[in-house]
């Protein structure tokens, strides 16, 4: 255990392993070591943000869905009380129509009736003139006797 | 190597010959052929290592070499950035660099005791140390730039003029019968730490190779006994044992010799 000139020598050896580990090894080592560890660091604030994103759009989704409901029910009474509109209105409707056509046919009725009478009487009129002149047995003077027929024909029609 | 020991080596030639560097060179100007070589082998492999995994371009999670060293990093810069709080960029490969150099030259010890030299008798070599860290030139290098290290530091925070007025001043007071003291006991503190660090480290790892080697000798004495079953049984059985602890002294001792000079370079920087 002596010392002698190998010490020199490793010093030698020493110092240029430790230049090359300086030089080529550690900063590049640092380097990237840091690197990743930013990079793992924003991926975890990356994941940390799109959770509370998340978090945030479904709060937003709810209160979207809570409102359209709400607007769909809205809706939904508008439209049974419109149509329950509606149908009262048709109600009306119809009646008044019903209404309006029984009136019609009662007046058509009527005025047929009264047609119908006429008709007979004027019918009647010629039976009776007709029966008057064979009892009279003798041809009334259609011309001569045109005016009394006539008159006679109206009171019948009147009458 | 059993072998060699059943012709006739005796236990302490085996120690002395298992202690003894491959060397060139005299007196001062002696070289440790296999402190240097296998050193330099391990800084090129952990070099080439760290490299390859520094360049693997990837984006999300690490695998396989570029996951291992990028654990390692961050094991050495969490223990950094726990000791210094300025600009740590130098100290953490300061760290990674004692730390993975250190891991590696300790492991040595855990090759086979008689692998290294076996082979390094094959190729005509007679003597041949494996473990870097159990030469005391190996621990001695590192703590020596660590030395200057704390120096540099402490100079860097406290100017020229300051750092040599604490040498003068701290810790009693600037009172100048004080100064001699002041200047030895500064003196104790700078030089105890480097010796304390490359000690710690040389004594660690020689005392577990000498282990390994008592162990080994256990084993020999099987050829030389009847009874001596046993005694082979025993070298598996503690050889076994005292690998798997050592391993905890190879990571352990990398450890300490990682963070101690952060440390003391932290320490150097703060004011009196």
């Amino acid at each position: 255990m002596t010392i002698n000139a190998t010490f020199i020598g490793q010093i030698i050896v020493f110092l240029i392993l430790l230049w090359v580990i300086a030089k080529y090894v550690t900063p590049a080592m640092a380097a990237e070591i840091d690197a990743r560890n930013r990079k793992i660091a924003d991926g975890l604030a990356a994941a940390e943000k799109g959770q509370k994103d998340l978090a945030d759009a479904t709060t937003r989704a709810d209160a979207i869905i809570r409102e359209a409901r709400e607007r769909a029910k809205q809706i939904e009474d508008q439209a049974a009380r419109r149509s329950n509109e509606a149908v009262d209105a048709a109600k009306q409707l119809a009646q008044t129509e019903g209404a309006r056509i029984v009136s019609a046919a009662r007046e058509e009725a009527a005025s047929e009736t009264t047609r119908a009478r006429d008709a007979l009487r004027k019918e009647f009129g010629t039976l009776v003139v007709t029966g008057a002149s064979r009892l009279l047995e003798r041809e009334v003077d259609a011309k001569a006797h045109a005016q009394l027929l006539d008159k006679l024909a109206d009171e019948i029609a009147r009458g | 190597m059993a072998t060699e020991a059943a012709h006739g080596e005796s236990p302490t030639d085996y120690i002395v010959h298992h202690l003894t560097h491959l060397k060139v060179g005299s007196g001062f100007w002696t070289f440790h052929v296999d402190t240097l070589l296998v050193s330099a082998s391990l800084a090129l492999l952990v070099a080439v290592m760290l490299v390859r995994a520094a360049r693997v371009k990837s984006n999300g999670a690490p695998s396989g070499l570029r996951a291992f060293v990028e654990w390692v990093y961050e094991f050495v810069d969490g223990n950094v950035a726990d000791i210094y709080h300025g600009n740590r960029a130098f100290l953490v490969a300061l760290g990674m660099t004692l730390f993975t150099w250190v891991v590696a030259m300790n492991a040595m010890d855990l090759l086979p005791l008689d692998l290294p030299g076996g082979i390094a008798s094959m190729l005509g070599a007679d003597y041949f140390r494996v473990v870097p860290t159990a030469d005391l030139n190996g621990t001695v290098a590192m703590a020596i730039v660590v030395l200057v290290l704390i120096v540099g530091y402490a100079i860097r925070a406290k100017g020229v003029g300051g750092y040599l007025h604490e040498w003068i001043a701290a810790p009693f007071g600037s009172n100048p019968i004080l100064w001699i003291p002041n200047i030895f006991l500064n003196a104790v503190e700078l030089i105890a730490k480097p010796v304390s660090l490359s000690m710690r480290l040389f004594g660690n790892m020689y005392a577990g190779e000498i282990l390994f080697m008592l162990i080994a000798l256990l084993g020999m004495a099987f050829a030389a006994s009847i009874g001596g079953v046993a005694l082979f049984v025993g070298q598996v059985i503690f050889g076994a044992a005292w690998a798997v602890f050592h391993i905890l002294i190879v990571l352990l001792q990398a450890y300490i010799f990682m963070v101690l000079p952060v440390v003391y370079i932290s320490m150097a920087e703060e004011h009196h």
